[in-house]
């Protein structure tokens, strides 16, 4: 006689699952509840967008690059925008790099609030997620406000962004649903430039963020979710490369604003919060100290800009565009601006890599440039890959919920993984 | 003979139905109350658009579920996967039957009617399973396998926590058990049992499967567990199911904590006398009412549990706690501790 043949149960975890986080598609393989095996399946959202910039001139990729990891726009825009610059060997005005990184630390709490949120919501805290909502609300209008899309942006240009900080502040009007004294008082902090709304978000978001962790820190249930889950240690982090908050959180302080700084980040103040177990807890602590950090950078840079009016775009008309008035009285600009947005420029032939400290790891751009005026090949070094690569060393030997949980603490986007 | 029979039937079937409807009706603004409550804590506003403040948003979900189709996954076992839901809600109905809402209205006033309930809610557990099983799907199963023994121990510490009532009002009928706490609020037996109090809510609120507790469907992980290959109108019998089963648990909580249908001011001199009027249905309803209230609460509050940690809770936590208060009790019921224990 011999023994039945026993095999674990395997089953489907996505490409349609709430907690798939897009189009991840795991096969389990489990022991009763317990993990044995994770493999994730990726590709299902592929979109080809590195050979899509094979074909275009440069500056049309720059809108390729928001669609990338959709809840962290302009970084992206950054880091592809960088590679660009490094190739050229052109610095943007001060004043462009400190409204760039005011951006990216926006853009950051814009991605922390949205992991925020559907981590959560993942363990069951579902108010989280519409809190978190409320205050990307306000952060999008101010994507809306300078670059007239919310989330799309393609603001920042090779030599600069697009365009300077708007003075007014756009407000609600009026409507069949919204009666004038209901629109005063949604206008209320929209009186002012749009760095007074930013300034008044910076005032009150710290508020918001400390009655999120009351809701959550100390929560018993949410502790029992999250400490010593997905544990991950700073050796095994390295080894399999790790970057951003998942880094941090195994207690590794790499941090590529602090260690190989761009833009202005060497003159601004912040600190870089780790952890020390590597778990899901330590991450999301990470991760909301961070946003404390953004803020802080974020009133620093609007310190800043208030004071410090200037161009935001480079005078080298080869990459950037000229002025509208330029175009009509002189003949140079006219071509130019011809030449510009028929053909688009050249890059000398070369190599080039950026990387920026993306709000989920390092993100970066590889370019190789024949002398065209598009890529011979760009290479996008998506951080949110190598984490989840080690999903299946993390979640192994725990439950099924706590691939739930581990799943959401590695924030992971599929526009970027998939690209 | 013949004659009195037939109307005692009638009498018994009018007021079955009269409690189904009202039952129903509650459910369908309990959803609408759950989605209004949630909505407020999470800063929006809610269904507001049908009808007047949106409250025929109810009604329409009723419409829309009934028109849906019901999609019979071939691979499933059709007999199960049809009867699963009328187990839930036959269930979960007809435990009302020996709910005691006012001192003169209850369907069935038997003498063991903690012990039917008790039964009946055992019972339901068959339906989830069912259900699970039988829809062969793998999320189903994980959902019904958690349910199950989900329910099942949790039903071990509820079971103590009332052990414990029936200990001290000496009965396991629920109106001599409404009247062993007369005498005002601080002879409800919340006080003297706390601790089982506490036990048996929370107990309730996981044998419901509800947030915190709501492994069985846990929307994150398994989808919607056991139901999840279910549509139209035979999912909106596990639903209706388990919104019948919320209001009992809050109703047997009141009856059996909080003094059932008595006035929270007997005792109280100037203020009895001034609510005398007001019928117990009213009181309970109102005690109920809070209950339900704080299961949406903590829906919008909690994270939610793992289900082994449910596990934990409820063995090492709960049951510990029922046994030794049941000695308690027990003492005290023995030596004659006042004010509570002076009558059994």
């Amino acid at each position: 006689m011999t023994l039945p043949d026993i095999r674990h149960y395997t089953f489907n975890f996505g490409p349609q699952h709430p907690a798939a986080h897009g189009v991840l598609r795991l096969i389990l393989e489990v022991d009763g509840e317990t993990i044995i095996h994770a493999d994730p399946h990726v590709g299902l959202l592929h979109r080809a967008t590195e050979k899509l910039a094979e074909s275009k001139p440069y500056n049309h990729t720059i809108g390729y690059m928001d669609r990338l990891d959709y809840v962290s726009m302009m970084c992206n825009e950054h880091g592809y925008v960088l590679a660009i610059e490094k190739l050229l060997g052109i610095t943007p005005p001060l004043r462009a790099q400190y409204i760039r990184v005011m951006f990216d630390e926006m853009t950051r709490l814009l991605n922390h609030l949205l992991w925020l949120g559907a981590h959560g919501l993942d363990i069951g805290a579902m108010s989280m997620f519409l809190y978190c909502f409320r205050e990307r609300e306000d952060l999008l209008d101010c994507y809306e406000a300078v670059s007239g899309s919310r989330m799309h942006a393609t603001y920042y240009r090779p030599g600069g962004v697009y365009r300077d900080l708007p003075v007014n502040m756009p407000q609600y009007k009026p409507s069949l649903w919204h009666s004038k004294k209901e629109v005063a008082a949604l206008n209320e902090n929209r009186q002012g430039s749009l760095l007074d709304f930013i300034w008044d978000f910076t005032e009150r978001f710290p508020e918001r963020v400390a009655s999120y962790e009351t809701l959550l820190t100390h929560n018993r249930i949410w502790k029992q979710r999250t400490v010593n889950i997905g544990v991950i240690s700073p050796e095994r982090a390295i080894a399999m490369g790790f970057s951003g908050p998942m880094l941090r959180g195994s207690g590794v302080a790499w941090d590529l604003r602090k260690k190989q700084p761009y833009e202005v980040y060497d003159q601004l103040d912040f600190a870089i919060p780790v952890g020390v177990n590597g778990d899901c807890y330590d991450r999301y602590l990470v991760r909301v100290e961070e946003m404390k950090q953004s803020n802080h950078i974020i009133r620093q840079c609007v310190n800043w800009l208030r004071q410090n009016p200037g161009p935001v775009m480079i005078e080298n008309h080869k990459v950037a565009p000229p002025t509208r008035v330029d175009m009509k009285k002189k003949m140079e600009s006219l071509i130019h601006h011809f030449k510009l947005m028929t053909e688009g420029y050249a890059l000398p032939v070369g190599e080039a890599y950026a990387a920026i400290e993306h709000p989920k790891g390092e993100f970066g751009v590889y370019l190789i440039s024949d002398g065209a005026n598009k890529p011979y090949r760009l290479k996008i070094r998506a951080a949110g890959f190598a984490h989840l690569a080690a999903l299946n060393e993390m979640v192994k030997g725990h439950m099924i919920a706590d691939v739930v949980a581990i799943l959401s603490s590695l924030d992971i986007v599929f526009g970027e993984i998939d690209r | 003979m013949m004659m009195a029979e037939f109307v005692l039937i009638g009498t018994i079937l009018l007021k079955i139905i009269a409690m189904v409807i009202v039952l129903l009706l509650a459910v369908a603004y309990l959803t609408f109350m759950e989605r209004k409550v949630i909505g407020y804590m999470q800063q929006r506003i809610g269904p507001n658009r049908i009808g007047p403040l949106g409250l025929l948003q109810p009604i329409a979900d009723v419409v829309k579920l009934l028109n849906k189709e019901i999609i019979i996954p071939s691979a499933s076992n059709r007999f199960l996967f049809m009867i699963a839901p009328m187990i839930s809600i036959f269930t979960a109905l007809a435990a009302w039957a020996a709910i005691p809402l006012d001192q003169a209205f209850v369907l069935a006033n038997i003498n063991a009617g903690v012990l039917y309930i008790f039964a009946l809610s055992s019972l339901g557990v068959y339906g989830i399973l069912i259900a699970g099983w039988a829809s062969n799907s793998k999320y189903a199963l994980f959902g019904a396998m958690r349910a199950a023994a989900q329910s099942i121990s949790y039903e071990i510490a509820m079971g103590f926590a009332i052990v414990g009532v029936m200990m001290a009002a000496g009965s396991l009928n629920f109106q001599a058990i409404i009247h062993a706490q007369a005498g005002g609020i601080w002879h409800w037996y919340w006080l003297p049992l706390f601790p089982l109090w506490m036990v048996y809510w929370i107990s309730g609120v996981a044998e419901t499967n509800r947030a915190p507790f709501d492994v069985a469907e846990g929307e994150s992980e398994l989808v919607a567990g056991f139901h999840v290959e279910y549509s139209g109108s035979m999912f909106a019998l596990f639903f209706l199911a388990e919104y019948i089963n919320m209001i009992l648990i809050s109703t047997l909580a009141a009856i059996l904590f909080f003094g059932g249908w008595l006035s929270p001011f007997e005792g109280i001199p100037g203020l009895e006398t001034a609510f005398a009027w007001v019928p117990g249905v009213v009181w309970l309803l109102i005690k109920l009412a809070f209950f339900v209230f704080c299961y949406l609460w903590f829906r919008a509050t909690f994270p939610r549990y793992r289900y082994d940690q449910i596990m934990r809770l409820g063995w090492k936590i709960l049951i510990p706690v029922t046994l030794v208060w049941i000695v308690v009790i027990a003492l005290a019921v023995q030596w004659q501790v006042g004010p509570w224990f002076t009558g059994v």
